[in-house]
């Protein structure tokens, strides 16, 4: 037992003024990094992405032998190098939901709010921290994809650089892709606070809404193409020679994405400042 | 001070919270009671601006919580145990909140210190005792070395040398000239440690008043006498608006009237008095008649009568 010595240590730091902005972010840079599922789920997103390009690439390369003149006419040894991201985004998503419903599930918000009673900032804050943290490393592993694609596929001089067409923009485009998803993660975890129905629903968003949206017959398909997931990776598939999907243009379906991100981060502040934490 | 104005807070149709007014001034311990489900800490959570009041308001130092900036500074709460990330260690929890207010590093070691963390501070929170959370949600509190302190249950979980530690932490801060709002259910404990209770039931306000007074304004308060002539004197009493029964030992509990009036009457009269002994309620029987006589008040509710009935 320690014994309580009067008056208690006075706080060496003097009531500051001015904007509270800054200092919620670093206080959200702190809480991001002092958890262990950060570290987890951004390893499994970039192992993910640098492993299955490896291996994808491996084995293209072992059947190109057998390929079709039209079927090496339609690769695109970018897009391809970087189909790993289909698999991080699962990984972005779960660590963009738990960026907020942790804190619900814990009982760690009233302690967040009772320090910093502007919601909104708090919001703000953990989206850019989030958003930055999941740009910078998914533009690295999507660029170490890239990399260890292309040096596998260069053994059938198949293999393009990043000044390619196209290619430099795919790169970066599966890095800024993977952070949007991810705002739309940590908004849908903000508007339902429950991690296991947050996750439900981004699977469901970027897995099932597509599937369920390519059955629709006739004209009715094109508005997949509109789909958060579908217009956000127009940015990375986007010149898929092959693509049977109908796309948006690259960065006006990229645009769409990031309107679907606003309007999702939108609801999730007016949400949070009205209901009760 | 904390000041709440006509505090209400409804669910659907159930009132948690009904039309509450009270003070907590500066400089004592204020103790916030009732029974479970009274709406405690629903009013706290509305004190600190995480529920919005259906209706009415609270302010602290006449300000809403929620136009406050760096809150810490002013107003060190500690909400429920284990308010913490489980993965999260006791340091990087303190850092985490100490530095959404700009409070530094050093000031997060001599916090943890104070509530004698220091040797488990790299520990996970999630491996924490119930005390030792209480202790890390205490530190949250003291972090901005605050005027206003709002503990809500705050010996839950402590050991008897824990909940001393407490008591003195809090009668400390109230003399340093802060104010100290705690609720809790444990009576003997606040009869300890406040100077001055707010009581409620059923989200309304029952008492407000110093434990002193809630205390001389009990019904259990009476005075016991033993007497050569214990029937003549229970008539004079009674001529004099007072009421006695016997006692178990055969002494008389009287109610009704004062020591002094019953020892004038025996004088008076010549009956020798062998003890006249006034006896005062504990907290705890003031209090339990106070949320007892809320619930008759609201007859067909045997619910609270039980819940009222846990406290003990």
């Amino acid at each position: 037992m320690v014994a309580i010595e009067f008056p208690l240590p006075r706080t060496t730091v003097p009531p500051k003024t001015g904007p509270i902005l800054p200092d919620v972010l670093r206080s959200e840079w702190d809480k991001l990094r002092t958890v262990r599922s950060t570290y987890w789920t951004l390893f499994a997103a970039a192992a993910t992405m640098i492993g299955l390009s490896a291996i994808l690439c491996g084995i293209y390369v072992a059947q190109y032998a057998h390929l079709s003149a039209k079927d090496r006419a339609l690769f695109d040894p970018a897009s391809f190098s970087l189909t790993g991201s289909f698999l991080a985004q699962l990984a972005i998503g779960v660590l963009g939901v738990l960026v907020i419903t942790s804190e619900y599930g814990s009982g760690m918000i009233r302690s967040t709010f009772a320090a910093v009673p502007q919601r909104l900032t708090v919001l703000a804050a953990k989206a850019a921290v989030f958003a930055a943290v999941t740009l910078v490393v998914t533009t690295a592993a999507s660029l170490a994809a890239f990399s260890v694609g292309q040096m596998i596929l260069s053994s059938k001089g198949i293999g393009v650089g990043l000044g390619a067409p196209g290619v430099l923009r795919t790169v970066i485009g599966t890095g800024l892709y993977l952070a949007v998803l991810g705002l739309l993660a940590l908004s849908l975890g903000t508007i339902i606070r429950k991690t296991a129905g947050a996750i439900a629903a981004v699977f469901g968003l970027v897995l099932v809404l597509p599937t369920i949206a390519g059955l629709l017959p006739g004209s009715l398909s094109s508005v997949q193409k509109f789909l958060p997931s579908n217009a956000g990776l127009a940015l990375v598939t986007g010149s898929h020679a092959g693509k049977t999907v109908p796309s948006l243009a690259p960065w006006i379906g990229f645009g769409v994405f990031c309107l679907y991100a606003v309007a999702a981060l939108a609801v999730a502040g007016v949400i949070l400042v009205r209901r009760d934490a | 001070m904390i000041e709440a104005t006509g505090l209400t807070k409804r669910y659907g149709s159930t009132l948690a919270v009904d039309a509450l007014s009270f003070s907590v001034k500066a400089g004592q311990v204020t103790g916030f009671l009732g029974p479970n489900g009274a709406g405690k800490s629903t009013t706290l959570r509305m004190v600190l601006g995480l529920d919005a009041p259906s209706g009415g308001s609270v302010t602290i130092d006449g300000r809403p919580y929620r136009e406050l900036h760096r809150p810490l500074f002013e107003v060190g709460a500690m909400l429920e145990a284990k308010a913490i990330h489980d993965g999260r260690s006791a340091r990087d929890h303190l850092r985490c909140l100490a530095r959404s207010n700009g409070i530094g590093r050093r000031r997060v070691e001599e916090v943890l210190e104070t509530v004698g963390l220091t040797s488990v501070a790299r520990k996970r929170a999630g491996l924490f005792s119930l005390g030792m959370g209480q202790r890390l949600g205490i530190g949250v509190a003291l972090l901005g070395d605050p005027g206003v302190l709002i503990l809500d249950e705050p010996v839950n979980g402590l050991d008897p040398e824990g909940i001393v530690w407490i008591r003195t932490l809090m009668r400390s801060l109230a003399a340093e000239g802060r104010t100290v709002f705690v609720s809790s259910h444990l009576m003997a404990e606040m009869a300890l440690t406040a100077d001055h209770v707010i009581v409620i039931g059923r989200g309304r306000l029952l008492a407000e008043a110093s434990v002193g007074d809630l205390i001389a304004g009990s019904s259990q308060n009476y005075v016991r006498v033993r007497s050569v002539d214990d029937r003549r004197l229970a008539e004079l009493i009674g001529a004099k608006g007072g009421a006695s029964r016997p006692e178990a030992d055969g002494a008389l509990a009287v109610t009704g009237v004062s020591a002094s009036v019953i020892g004038d009457l025996a004088g008076g009269d010549g009956i020798v008095l062998h003890e006249l002994s006034p006896q005062e309620a504990s907290l705890e029987e003031a209090y339990m008649e106070l949320t007892r006589n809320s619930v008759d008040y609201r007859a067909g509710t045997p619910a609270v009568t039980s819940s009222a009935g846990k406290v003990a």
